[in-house]
């Protein structure tokens, strides 16, 4: 895949928060014909055009994870979601952006999205951790990025109430909870979109051109 | 039971094909039969995608370390090619080999009899890298005085262990998913070990995923029935005996939630 035919090469910069696994997303990005950089410089996060953070594993260690140096890369992070600046989350990526999270208590989040992180409740022939393909469901058909179908999910915490100004898309599992949150430029899904076959991937493509398709703001 | 989860949960039951590598190929007729030849990792797992596979399951039956070397480019390969969950199992001893199938694509990892040996491998994994990724697969035989046992090391070695509470031990340490494969039924085309899914789906609140013993989409359908989260097979469709599309079709106009 050259870039012949293109005025730049499409790249995304991937948070690393540690020991998540990176291969699948990498490996979405590249059938996309992107290319990707994984860095924790938070420098590189607040000025790239394209950011993904990724999730894999638990909310502390993750919040450790971008915390560190300084918060320097939670606050590149935080600026990229206020500005609305082409940014994804997904999985754990969701529940770090939200104030805290049952999974490690007295840690706090980075607090873009309002709420908590709650665990599925116990309840009888309710399977968790949730593993597998669930129904997404969009609210309206005004969503830049969502449609309706299924998804690949993978895990046992979740954000039960969409926080204001952001489009919801809702899937079952013992209750309605967030699969999907929008705005802007901006898309955070609790799903795994790289597991998620044609429809995972229709979404990450449509994020990517938007993400190189409006004139790049510049950075303050 | 499971009419009861679909009124609480959308998610769909999972139709998962198992591709067994030994030495960068597929084969087929690992236990029972003669190795042999059953096609390219990628090529069988881009194939089994575009049937409608909601996962797969690739088991690393190499004997030799030169073996286990290639299954780490089979993993490479199919990832490249592969845009649904991967878990990979076989032969992972320690928390490195794990590691190392999860850098190269795997999304989970499977162990089995290091677990038994040594319990603290799943509470690493799970710590390390998340409950979601961390797969328990058991080997279970039929005690002759009834309940079932682990048996370990592809099936020469009975543990004595009661597979009910290995299971519960392996979810208290971290375990997200139980892989249960019926020793008894495996390879014989009779049908799964229904009472034993059962008993395991009943006893933990994590997945489970049912194998060993199908034969046609009406055994998958059983194994949901009986409580299973999954369905793992590879016979059925290594032969082309039925597709994956086939099978969700059986499934779905038997009243399980299939994605479409």
């Amino acid at each position: 895949m050259g870039g012949r035919d293109r005025p730049e090469r499409r790249e995304v910069v991937i948070v690393k928060t540690g020991v998540a696994n990176l291969a699948s997303v990498i490996a979405a990005f590249e059938r996309l014909g992107a290319d990707t950089l994984v860095t924790t410089d938070a420098e590189r996060v607040r000025t790239a055009q394209a950011v993904m953070l990724p999730g894999v594993g638990a909310f502390g260690a993750g919040m450790q994870a971008l915390r560190a140096d300084d918060g320097a890369l939670a606050e590149a992070l935080r600026d990229r979601f206020q500005a609305d600046r082409p940014t994804m989350a997904i999985c754990l990526g969701l529940q770090l952006l939200c104030e805290a999270s049952e999974e490690t208590p007295g840690v706090q989040g980075l607090g873009i999205l309002t709420g908590q992180v709650t665990r599925f409740a116990d309840a009888p022939h309710l399977k968790v951790p949730q593993l597998g393909w669930n129904r997404v469901e969009t609210e309206s058909d005004s969503h830049i990025f969502l449609e309706p179908g299924f998804a690949y999910f993978a895990n046992s915490f979740k954000l039960d109430a969409a926080p204001t100004d952001w489009k919801a898309a809702r899937a079952h599992h013992g209750g309605p909870f967030i699969a999907a949150l929008e705005r802007g430029r901006v898309l955070v899904c609790q799903f795994h979109p790289e597991l998620s076959g044609p429809w995972g991937m229709g979404l990450m493509g449509r994020w990517l051109a938007r993400a190189y398709a409006a004139p790049s703001t510049e950075v303050a | 039971m499971s009419g009861l989860s679909s009124q609480t949960s959308g998610l769909t039951a999972r139709v998962i094909p198992c591709l067994d590598v030994r030495d960068g190929r597929v084969v087929k007729g690992v236990r029972f039969q003669g190795l042999r030849d059953a096609g390219d990792p990628a090529e069988r797992a881009a194939a089994y995608e575009a049937q409608g596979a909601d996962e797969l399951v690739l088991l690393d039956v190499s004997a030799t370390p030169e073996g286990r070397g290639h299954a780490l480019e089979t993993v490479r390969r199919v990832r490249k090619v592969l845009s649904i969950p991967l878990t990979v199992g076989g032969g992972i001893k320690r928390l490195d080999d794990a590691r190392h199938l999860l850098e190269a694509g795997a999304d989970k990892v499977s162990v089995n009899t290091a677990a038994v040996l040594d319990p603290s491998i799943l509470a690493s994994l799970a710590t390390d890298f998340g409950a979601q990724c961390t797969v328990l697969a058991v080997d279970a035989a039929q005690r002759e005085g009834g309940g079932w046992e682990v048996v370990i090391k592809s099936g020469r070695e009975r543990t004595g262990i009661d597979v009910i509470g290995w299971a519960r031990d392996a979810v208290r340490l971290g375990v997200g998913e139980i892989l249960l494969t019926s020793w008894d039924r495996d390879g014989t085309r009779s049908g799964y070990d229904l009472a034993l899914l059962t008993a395991i789906s009943d006893a933990v609140p994590v997945p489970v995923i049912a194998s060993g013993g199908a034969a046609h989409p009406e055994h998958l359908a059983e194994a949901l029935g009986a409580g299973a989260s999954a369905v793992l097979a590879a016979s059925i469709f290594h032969d082309g005996d039925f597709t994956v599309g086939d099978v969700k079709r059986v499934l779905a106009a038997a009243g399980y939630a299939m994605r479409t």
